[in-house]
């Protein structure tokens, strides 16, 4: 499985198998009661089963598919958050998830340091930052509020930072979770463009969204997951037309 | 020239995955930056908005200390510079008992960051440690401060100083990490743990000397207490001015590695099921 073709990303009977207890128990004293008397029983959910996929660098894949039907687990294996009980991930090159723009923003740092703890969250070192601060603030149309604490800021401003950071480096593999509406307008077309790049750059793409309109637009292939199964996968027009019927 | 850069990509493989130990370990050397930013992060916050500032991780011990001079200064007026004594050992079990809790609460709340995006999984705990050893460290300011009042003898073994705040740092960390494991399963250990903390003061000599336990209990009282032998490798140094003795060294350095290296084992292997939790 090494370097043929322009593989990115392979799944090979990916399965994700919670096995939990019935009923939520919190707290270790309600566990040991309950192993005394003998009361504990599990509940299996697969929220994945069996998924065989294959992604070509370059491609921008759709997840569709009804709430609960495993869409953001399979995102997770993807970005190395969950490793599937069972199966292979095989991924080439870095992850980058935009799921919640600055997710670890902290109120009381100035926005400066806001860029750099969150871009080393995302992986990056400190000399990349250094390399990028300037286009990072050029980008979100921060100027010298760069300065003040993120408290300061009002929330398209803290949005606009967020998605700076977090598309600040050219990603190898990007996660999106629902397209992002991000300030104004005239920043939402500019975030566009830099999405449009990455994509002509050779940036593979994963888009989950509920909005078919998006999907067919952007997308290059789509996967439909029901139960944690792979329904089909290919042709966007063909997958929601089948998806659609489906749905009634 | 995409190609050419893609090429030179990492490459993840869910079934080709080393030992997890080693593998956190290779993660956290490749994310040392945010170590960095995270310590920051949480020095900043807690000082940006007071007025004090950096003076109160100083002041809390420095309170503390004088509260159990004036209870107990008369109880133990057999040892020579009672505040000292007693902050000097405040500072080590403070430390102890808040980058550990730290460590747990990271995990519990923290654990929302965890399950959106890669992290090494043990870069909270660290983080926590790390931010614990600048507070100690700026705490130990009043301590020589207050050494130098009592005319205690300030001498060059305070250099020892690092090598006994390292020595806590490894034992706090897999402790840390011990607990964190337990405590994404039951969330109620951050409890649990706050009452054995208190016993676990008590059962140390922190506010009261070692001379005061019956020589029949202070095997297992002491002996066996790890957090006995690393206050008195933080204690000795900077209160009497002395080097702790090589037994005391000794015990220290095992009981803090040993801890260490099954708390990070143990974390490691358990690591991959906390996404499962949430």
């Amino acid at each position: 499985m090494e370097a043929v073709s322009n593989r990115v990303v392979a799944l090979e009977n990916v399965t994700v198998r919670y096995h939990a207890p019935e009923e939520r128990i919190h707290t270790f004293k309600e566990y040991a009661i309950r192993i005394l008397k003998r009361d504990l029983r599990f509940k299996e959910f697969t929220a994945l089963s069996g998924i065989n996929v294959e992604i070509q660098q370059g491609e921008t894949i759709g997840i569709i598919g009804r709430n609960g039907a495993g869409k953001s687990t399979l995102l997770k294996v993807i970005s190395r958050v969950l490793v599937p009980t069972e199966g292979r991930v095989w991924i080439r090159g870095r992850v980058s998830p935009l799921l919640e723009l600055g997710a670890g923003f902290h109120p009381e740092l100035t926005g400066r340091e806001n860029v750099s703890l969150n871009a080393t969250l995302l992986g990056h070192s400190m000399r990349d930052v250094q390399e990028r601060i300037d286009d990072i603030i050029d980008f979100a149309e921060i100027g010298t509020f760069i300065e003040a604490p993120l408290r300061t800021y009002s929330s398209g401003m803290v949005a606009r930072l967020g998605f700076a950071v977090a598309t600040a480096w050219e990603p190898e593999i990007l996660i999106l979770d629902e397209i992002l509406s991000v300030g104004d307008e005239a920043f939402r077309r500019k975030c566009q463009t830099r999405m449009e790049n990455f994509r002509s750059g050779g940036t593979t793409t994963f888009l989950v969204s509920h909005t078919m309109d998006t999907v067919r637009a952007m997308c290059s292939r789509v996967i439909w997951l029901d139960h944690g199964r792979v329904m089909a996968v290919g042709e966007p027009k063909e997958v929601i037309q089948a998806y659609r019927k489906a749905e009634g | 020239m995409a190609n050419s850069l893609f090429q030179r990509s990492e490459i993840y493989d869910s079934s080709r995955r080393g030992n997890s130990a080693l593998e956190e370990l290779r993660g956290i050397f490749q994310y040392r930056d945010l170590i960095v930013q995270l310590v920051h992060r949480d020095v900043v916050a807690r000082y940006k908005r007071s007025v004090l500032g950096v003076a109160w991780t100083m002041l809390q011990p420095l309170g503390m200390m004088v509260v159990m001079t004036l209870v107990f200064s008369r109880l133990f007026h057999q040892v020579e510079g009672y505040p000292a004594y007693v902050l000097s050992g405040l500072i080590a079990w403070t430390f102890f008992s808040q980058t550990t809790t730290a460590a747990i609460h990271q995990m519990v709340w923290g654990g929302a960051l965890l399950n959106r995006i890669y992290l090494p999984r043990t870069s909270f705990s660290i983080s926590a440690i790390g931010t614990g050893l600048v507070n100690l460290a700026l705490s130990i300011v009043p301590l020589i401060a207050l050494v130098l009042i009592l005319h205690l003898p300030l001498t060059i073994n305070i250099l020892f100083i690092p090598i006994s705040m390292l020595l806590l740092a490894c034992f706090a960390l897999g402790v840390g990490l011990l607990l964190s494991t337990l405590a994404v399963n039951f969330p109620d250990v951050s409890e649990m743990y706050q009452i054995i903390l208190m016993a676990w003061m008590y059962f140390t000599p922190i506010i009261y000397p070692e001379t005061m336990v019956p020589p029949e209990y202070q095997r297992w009282m002491f002996t066996l207490n790890p957090m006995y032998h690393l206050v008195k490798l933080f204690r000795i140094p900077i209160y009497e001015g002395k080097l702790p003795d090589p037994q005391s060294v000794l015990m220290g350095t095992v009981v803090s590695l040993v801890t260490l290296i099954v708390g990070w084992i143990v974390f490691s292997r358990e690591a991959d099921r906390f996404a499962y939790k949430a």
